[in-house]
């Protein structure tokens, strides 16, 4: 049996606790832990329990009312009574005594595998995590070499030469089991070490081995407590299946060994195989509900499965048609403004171009839109709030701001494609007179393609990495238009031909990893307008690019914009780019709307303060910074 | 594609001969005594050297190593000490019982702990409990103990399953069917959460990829991107955890085979290492560790096949 961790490679890195955790002082860190754990009462009562087993176990001779290797044939298979609470077995021996006299065995096989696994695996984890040069490879090399080994073979071959005594298997099985300790070692050590912490330990001049010590290990013992609890279930299952199989002393009681004997007299006696088996799950049942909540205490990730994340948000739009949440948008914007000074001349400027907006855009009208997260100590965060806006037909809008000021938030919000965990509320939203506003998934699937598409910022993230080109664009087609394989096919060649691709047809076959960014984004955009949408909402297409391409493209948003009469929404933190192309600008700051109006006026005129900024910063020709910087919002 | 799968078959050959290699100078340095173990512990030491040098154990452990590898690559594993007969017939003969339990095994898992990993993934919560109350049952009770269970209750009791004894699958299908379905669930249940467990993890990660997204922008259904694009991406590492789980299941294979009485290699794994039959053994090795390569390279071709990335590097 292998042991079932979470990671596939080495993933536990960027779910291990805050660093900061581990500089708390300990008695505070240690109470704090404590209190965790006593509110898992399932796991509380493993821990008893595993604590009961282990300590009967540790003083058998006190516990256990008779000796478990006296034989008495006349008592052979009495019923469960006073004197033998679980009956005994074929030979007359009590079998309770014999289950805690048998917890001794399964103790002991733990403890020299635990030993052995972490004597082995911890050390040359973090050897081979720290220092990742040679030693690193021929570490990993031999840790897959023993995780592809059958141990019921291995076990066979070491019992043949070194007999079948406890000693001998444990430490094979411990060995079989130090690559998982290895890995998960190694991989925690790979997070930890490149953090600032070590760096500046560096720095002052200690040496590696008191860093590894000092620093890595606090790191790596939560994790590796875990799995630690895991191995001794693990022990404990193939110390009895050796048993089982022959392998161990048959004088000495074991709950293997007590299966194995149950087992020969199965016809006879077969309730005699319930005791021992039920031992050892329940055992290992405490063991494995132990490590959980010890994991959720060290805040390490769980090797079994995690909790559920908590329903609190349901689909995107749909979470928000009851006018009651918009209203209390409304009225949190409006506490808000009140307090706040500063956003006087904002506010006055919003209900400005809300009224403005109230005339509707043809094709798309966004009212009062919000997006909040809330985060599971139930505080929210807003990223948009209260926006409003519209586009017609053959009109571009830019959305201007800058990184994290809600310009993707709100793009997402129109095609639905927040993620789940986000609340999202409008009073409305319509694009080509259609109401979104409480629509089903099915709705806005119908709608998505055709209605309104999408063109992402980051190229190579957003190709399915598994499929040719080709695939991607007609499997949309085929859907959406209802046309042939061999039509789309066709089509798709002459999208990637007007993107400027210069091989359409090499390019089909081709992977994402084998394109340029550039290529790629072309094909994102052919991919877009490839089911003749009316809205294209364009979310920082070119700030992954490279400069000489960015032009390019831009370029042809524009041409494919005019050609097709769609309405656009570009959204971008480069004001230069918004001269280029939009009829309109809409700029946005900590997300709110704070100015609106057409291109010309915000150009000429600027009102608010944010936005002579962002023209101050633009208009001498340099790139915005955060351009330059190739931030993400 | 061809050359990424020489590269694999190459490293999976070098690997079979490391651990073939390594085992046997493991077993001649640490003192295994064919000549007592298949004479008995009541042998004389006469009767013991005599064997030894019947045997050819007197030669150097090189020597004997160099004859055993020469005549093995050549397909000829030897002769048992014990019973002097082939170790090759022996292998085959005993071989299909454990590859099916094993392989029935891998598949009875794949299928559910692909079906549980999936509706873990999608729809949080109920499944998600489940998954977990199957992962705590699924690694605390012992296989062999389970095999007892349900040969106690569905094969003795209620009679659905023989209760012991293999029927060969070229004799009576649905017979073959039958007297492995017991222990096949037995061995399964244990990998079952393993496989789910990884693959819910791993859809969770693709399903927050940014092309999951622009898929969805394009108007395709969750259902088409779940099934053509997630669940593609999702498989590798849970095709990872299923050639893990191949390992496990060839161990469980040769403890459960005992409670059904199953003629497999367990049994043979069992009378060798007691008679310390070197050659019986050594063909062990090797029939395991090439099954463990060719069922990885297996494995490897198809997670090939779905990422073309790892074929061409």
């Amino acid at each position: 049996m292998t042991i079932p961790t979470t990671d596939d490679d080495g993933p536990v890195i960027d779910e291990i606790a805050p660093v900061t955790d581990e500089l708390a002082p300990v008695n505070k860190r240690n109470r704090r832990r404590l209190k965790t754990f006593l509110r898992n009462p399932l796991g509380v009562a493993a821990a008893v329990l595993l604590l009961i087993i282990v300590l009967s176990a540790v003083f058998a001779p006190l516990v256990a009312p008779y000796d478990p290797i006296r034989l008495r044939l006349v008592d052979q298979l009495k019923p469960i009574s006073w004197e033998h609470w679980l009956g005994t077995d074929t030979q007359g021996r009590d079998v309770f005594s014999r289950l805690v006299y048998g917890g001794r065995v399964s103790l002991q096989a733990g403890l020299i595998m635990i030993v052995t696994a972490v004597v082995v695996g911890v050390p040359t984890g973090l050897l081979s995590g720290y220092y990742s040069k040679w030693f690193d490879s021929v570490a990993s090399w031999i840790a897959n070499l023993l995780m592809s080994l059958p141990q019921i073979l291995i076990l066979i071959v070491v019992i043949s030469s070194l007999g079948s005594g406890l000693a001998p298997t444990m430490i094979t099985l411990g060995v079989l089991a130090s690559p998982d300790l290895f890995r998960l070692t190694r991989g925690v050590v790979i997070g930890v070490r490149d953090e600032l912490f070590i760096d500046a330990a560096r720095v002052s001049g200690l040496s590696d081995a008191r860093i590894i010590f000092r620093h890595v290990f606090a790191v790596v013992m939560g994790p590796v407590l875990v799995l630690v609890s895991f191995i001794f279930g693990l022990a404990i299952i193939a110390q009895a299946g050796l048993e089982f199989l022959g392998f161990g002393d048959p004088a000495r009681p074991s709950w293997g060994n007590m299966l194995s004997e149950a087992f020969a007299s199965i016809y006879k006696a077969p309730h005699l195989v319930y005791a021992p088996g039920a031992m050892i799950g329940i055992t290992v049942m405490c063991l494995v509900l132990v490590s959980a909540a010890v994991a959720d205490t060290l805040g390490v990730p769980r090797v079994v499965a995690r909790k559920p994340r908590k329903a609190t948000t349901t689909d995107a739009v749909a979470a928000t048609t009851e006018a009651q949440s918009a209203t209390e948008g409304q009225s949190a914007t409006e506490a808000q403004s009140a307090t706040e000074p500063s956003i006087l001349t904002k506010n006055t400027l919003t209900s400005s171009t809300a009224e403005k907006d109230a005339a509707v855009g043809d094709l798309l009208t966004v009212h009062g839109l919000s997006v909040s997260y809330s985060d599971q100590q139930r505080s929210e965060t807003t990223v948009v709030q209260d926006v409003s806006l519209t586009v017609n037909r053959g009109e571009a809008l830019g959305l201007v701001g800058e990184s994290g000021s809600g310009k993707s938030q709100t793009s997402f919000g129109i095609l639905g494609l927040l993620p789940p965990e986000a609340l999202l509320s409008a009073s409305t939203i319509t694009v080509n007179g259609v109401n979104l506003i409480g629509a089903s998934e099915k709705t806005l699937q119908g709608l998505r393609g055709t209605s309104m598409a999408y063109v992402p910022q980051e190229p190579m993230s957003n190709l399915d990495p598994s499929f040719t080109i080709g695939s991607q664009l007609i499997k949309p087609m085929r859907r959406k238009l209802g046309i042939t394989k061999s039509e789309a096919h066709s089509k798709a060649i002459a999208l990637l031909e007007r993107v400027g691709i210069p091989d359409p047809a090499r390019t089909m076959a081709s992977y994402p990893h084998e394109l340029s960014g550039g290529m790629a984004q072309r094909v994102l955009i052919a991919g877009a307008v490839s089911c003749d949408p009316e809205l294209l909402i364009a979310d920082e297409p070119t700030t992954a690019l490279d400069v000489t391409v960015q032009a390019e493209v831009l370029e042809l948003l524009r041409e494919l914009q005019k050609e097709r009469n769609m309405g656009m929404i570009l959204v971008t933190h480069n004001l230069g780019v918004v001269a280029d192309i939009c009829d309109r600008v809409a700029v946005m700051q900590t997300g709110r709307i704070v100015e609106t109006g057409s291109t010309a006026e915000i150009f000429a005129n600027p009102q608010h303060p944010y936005t002579q900024m962002l023209l101050g910063s633009t208009l001498d020709d340099v790139p915005a910074r955060s351009d330059r910087d190739g931030v993400k919002p | 594609m061809g050359v990424f799968i020489l590269k694999r078959l190459l490293a999976g050959v070098g690997l079979a001969y490391v651990v073939v290699t390594g085992m046997y100078f493991f077993l001649q340095f640490t003192g295994i005594d064919p000549a007592r173990g298949a004479l008995g512990l009541y042998a004389s030491a006469e009767q013991v050297a005599t064997k030894r040098m019947q045997l050819g154990l007197d030669r150097s452990a090189w020597t004997q190593y160099w004859e055993w590898f020469s005549h093995a690559i050549r397909g000829d594993l030897g002769t048992s000490f014990s019973s002097a007969s082939s170790v090759s017939e022996l292998m085959f003969s005993r071989f299909p019982v454990t590859l099916s339990l094993a392989l029935g095994a891998l598949v009875v898992a794949a299928f559910f702990g692909i079906l549980l990993g999936t509706l873990a993934a999608i729809k949080p919560g109920i499944f998600d409990r489940f998954l977990q109350v199957v992962m705590v049952f699924g690694f605390a009770l012992p296989n062999f103990w389970v095999a007892i269970i349900l040969a106690l209750t569905l094969a003795v009791g209620l009679r659905w399953f023989p209760a012991t004894g293999y029927v060969q699958f070229g004799t009576d299908a649905a017979g073959w069917l039958q007297s492995i379905t017991l222990p096949v669930v037995a061995i399964a249940i244990g990998s079952i959460a393993s496989i789910a467990q990884q693959l819910r993890n791993s859809i969770i990660k693709v399903n927050s990829q940014d092309y999951v997204r622009t898929l969805r922008s394009r108007g395709l259904s969750q259902g088409t991107i779940l099934f053509t694009h997630v669940l593609r991406n999702a498989a590798p590492p849970a095709l990872t955890m299923l050639s893990l789980q191949f390992i496990a299941a060839l161990s469980g294979a040769a403890i459960v085979e005992r409670v059904f009485g199953l003629q497999g290699l367990g049994a043979v794994a069992i009378n060798a290492s007691a008679e310390s039959d070197l050659p019986v053994i050594m063909g062990l090795l090797l029939f395991t560790v090439v099954t463990v390569v060719l069922v990885n390279l297996l494995i490897d071709i198809l997670y090939g096949a779905l990422n073309p990335k790892s074929r061409i590097s």
